[in-house]
């Protein structure tokens, strides 16, 4: 099958462009860029007033399968991250049996595959059943095809289990990937400690917990050379600390989704909507602030959702006892184009790298670049198109968006997934 | 008539909807003072007490409140309802719901609590304490308590002292005393201060000696000595000699100044006997204004309408 991308503002800046011309995907893989293609046997697809670029890439997802399919399936998570313009996602190793063997990976991988959608790059865990105590198979995994390796959910609580992990993992010339979080000081909180707290008389989740583990994991990535991502940092400070580290040569990456760029503590009202409660939680509109400097001055790597499906049942309850998480993927690009690209305040340059390029390159993935002979991983995008937030517009099986009911910019409408028509005109194939 | 449909915080009362429930709770203070202490304000209303977290003082004081406005209750706890069965709190107000009734009355563990009661039934809802966030009845009743004193409580100033940020009362009392235009300041050891005083809009200090000599009401707050002892104060021995209420700091205070504490007192650690019985002490006249600003609440949020009160 041949498609011929007409008429599209191209943004690659791995290959320096940037302006309209046609591209031609002739099988998996992209046959030819130049200003003006016919079209011959190929399906034509409209590019006029659209942006193309590499397909999206979402490094932070959990598709709960196995173990959770009642909140999403690999089935499921896919068609949400292809309505939300991804050709590409990683996922967190969280399931049920964590993914922590070479069994589990493989199962991901299978899985994915047969859903034929978005390409998922499965992440393993650290430590067996993610309990901090003893080391996965790591070797089996990465070999199994495993991308990356994290605890994610919480923390690696002993130093010396850290120290351990990221030993090892260096060998590997891959990512360690951290929730940082500090247990012993954020104990039962639920919501930023401060204003946020005090007003809603809930245990406060303090900045310090995880700035404190931050410090140290990019102390250990010192000492053991092992390259460290800093998964959805959420604190000024936080920021900083990472800035300084980069700033000293160290293998130091992070990452910030879109709830923590566009929603505050002050959203969270008496109300108490479960739909804002978060791991790490929301913060204060000076952090905010912070983070959206960080992302579009190159600062921070990526933007991810780190989409995180739960069923009506545990969310629709006391807040203190709901789960945590918000999913993202069909919400995380029209965010970004309504909020910062559309505004101004983020160029189409910045918003690729951090949305296509630079999560391929933290994990060690052949990158994507629009030019003869690369994959053809492609996202169209339309800067103007409404989308309102609702649960029929929602493809994964879950529906707890902290953003339910907006109406954004921008949304992508078309993906290609190795030459495969994913997303046409807005609609799942 | 108040300006909210139910009671959940003091944060949303204004100034008049306080005034209002402690001038109506004047007039069932008098009823409670009759040989005959019911009148059939509510009479036909069914009131739901839905205690999902133990309570043994603010549940009888509702429960005799309901009782001399002659309302017909139904008693839930914890343990008999059907949330430690595993239904949701959701599926447990709506079964409720559907027999019919006019108010919940709530006390519960989890902050929010009232509030999504409120998004799953037509009936007034109550707030008799959910987690560490709010207690609206035992803030009015402290406020008539004071006002009773002093015949005031706009310039008064009060200091609220202990366990301030696991304490619900705190959450009601501060911002229902500044509605009424008392100042507040708070103490407690720093493992005991809240967070971000500043949404009060109120001082925070460690210093209890120093704050004694310039208040009207000195509101002793109950430590949760089960929860607290060696996690973040060291003793109960070492609390009562730094912020313990004794007869030395209680001649620290100026001469007309008063003791509340919201109950139950452990004696010997944040109160000594002393003070507990002495005359400064208000503490069984809020037990007493409670049952009263209970009656006031219920009444005028189920319609308010002068069934034989002599107001």
């Amino acid at each position: 099958m041949a498609f011929l991308l007409k008429g599209a503002h191209v943004v690659d800046p791995q290959v320096g462009l940037d302006g309209v011309c046609d591209v031609l995907i002739e099988g998996k893989k992209i046959a030819q860029v130049a200003p003006s293609i016919e079209a011959g046997d190929a399906q034509v697809v409209d590019g006029a007033g659209k942006y193309l670029v590499p397909g999206l890439f979402d490094m932070h997802v959990h598709f709960r399968d196995p173990g959770y399919e009642y909140k999403e399936t690999i089935y499921t998570g896919a068609r949400s991250a292809t309505k939300g313009g991804f050709s590409d996602v990683a996922t967190m190793p969280n399931t049920n049996p964590v993914t922590d063997s070479g069994t589990g990976v493989r199962y991901q991988i299978d899985r994915a595959r047969h859903a034929n959608l978005v390409y998922v790059h499965p992440i393993g865990a650290l430590t067996k059943g993610e309990k901090g105590e003893e080391l996965a198979e790591i070797g089996d995994m990465l070999v199994e095809g495993a991308c990356a390796f994290s605890d994610d959910g919480h923390g690696v609580q002993s130093a010396g289990m850290m120290r351990t992990c990221m030993e090892y993992v260096s060998q590997f010339d891959r990512a360690v990937l951290a929730h940082c979080e500090v247990e012993s000081l954020t104990t039962h909180g639920v919501v930023n400690e401060g204003r946020a707290s005090t007003r809603l008389g809930m245990f406060g989740w303090p900045a310090l917990g995880e700035e404190l583990e931050i410090v140290r994991d990019i102390e250990l990535a010192r000492l053991t050379g092992c390259q460290f991502h800093v998964c959805h940092i959420s604190t000024a400070r936080g920021l900083d600390i990472i800035r300084r580290a980069k700033a000293e040569g160290l293998p130091v990456t992070c990452e910030v989704t879109p709830h923590h760029l566009f929603l505050t503590e002050e959203n969270i009202t008496e109300s108490y909507n479960t739909n804002l409660k978060m791991n790490p939680p929301l913060r204060t509109a000076a952090d905010a602030a912070a983070l959206r400097e960080g992302i579009c001055d190159g600062s921070i790597d990526c933007v991810v959702t780190d989409h995180a499906p739960h069923a009506a049942h545990e969310k629709e309850c006391e807040f203190e006892i709901a789960a945590f998480g918000t999913i993202g993927l069909e919400t995380s690009l029209p965010l970004m184009l309504t909020n910062l690209v559309n505004k101004g305040k983020m160029s189409w340059d910045t918003l690729v790298r951090t949305m296509a390029i630079n999560p391929r390159h933290i994990l060690h993935l052949d990158p994507v670049k629009v030019e003869a002979g690369s994959s053809a991983n492609l996202t169209l995008i339309d800067p103007n198109r409404k989308i309102k937030v609702t649960p029929d517009f929602i493809e994964s099986k879950s529906k707890n968006s902290a953003f339910m009911g907006m109406t954004l910019t921008g949304c992508a409408t078309d993906v290609f997934v190795e030459g495969k028509h994913t997303l046409v005109d807005g609609v799942v194939a | 008539m108040l300006s909210v449909r139910n009671l959940i915080d003091t944060t949303s009362l204004t100034a008049d909807d306080i005034t209002q429930i402690l001038d109506t709770a004047r007039s069932f203070a008098e009823v409670n003072s009759r040989a005959i202490k019911k009148v059939p304000a509510l009479r036909g209303r069914t009131i739901v007490n839905l205690f999902l977290e133990p309570s043994t003082r603010t549940r009888s004081s509702f429960e005799l409140a309901e009782k001399r406005l002659s309302a017909d209750s139904l008693n839930m706890s914890g343990s008999t309802s059907s949330v430690v069965k595993g239904e949701s709190l959701a599926d447990t107000i709506q079964t409720i719901s559907a027999m019919n009734v006019d108010m919940f009355v709530c006390r519960a563990r989890l902050a929010g609590t009232p509030y999504l009661i409120t998004q799953n039934t037509d009936a007034v809802v109550i707030n008799a304490g959910d987690g560490k966030h709010q207690h609206p009845t035992q803030a009015l009743l402290d406020l008539y308590t004071i006002r009773q004193n002093f015949g005031h409580l706009d310039g008064l100033k009060v200091a609220i002292v202990g366990d301030l940020d696991h304490s619900r009362v705190v959450g009601s009392l501060a911002p229902a005393l500044k509605t009424m235009g008392a100042e507040v300041i708070f103490v407690g050891p720093p493992t005991f201060q809240v967070s971000d005083p500043s949404w009060y809009g109120v001082q925070q200090t460690s210093d209890l000696d120093s704050v004694l000599p310039e208040v009207d009401v000195v509101y002793m707050l109950r430590v949760q000595l089960e929860r607290m002892e060696g996690a973040v104060i060291p003793s109960k021995r070492e609390y009562n000699r730094l912020y313990g209420l004794d007869e030395r700091r209680s001649k620290l205070m100026r001469p007309d100044a008063i003791v509340c504490h919201p109950g139950p007192m452990n004696r010997g650690m944040e109160i000594n006997t002393e003070v507990a019985d002495g005359p400064r002490a208000r503490i069984l006249n809020q037990v007493n204004a409670g049952v009263a600003v209970r009656m006031a609440a219920m009444y005028l949020l189920l319609g308010g309408e002068n069934y034989g009160i002599s107001a």
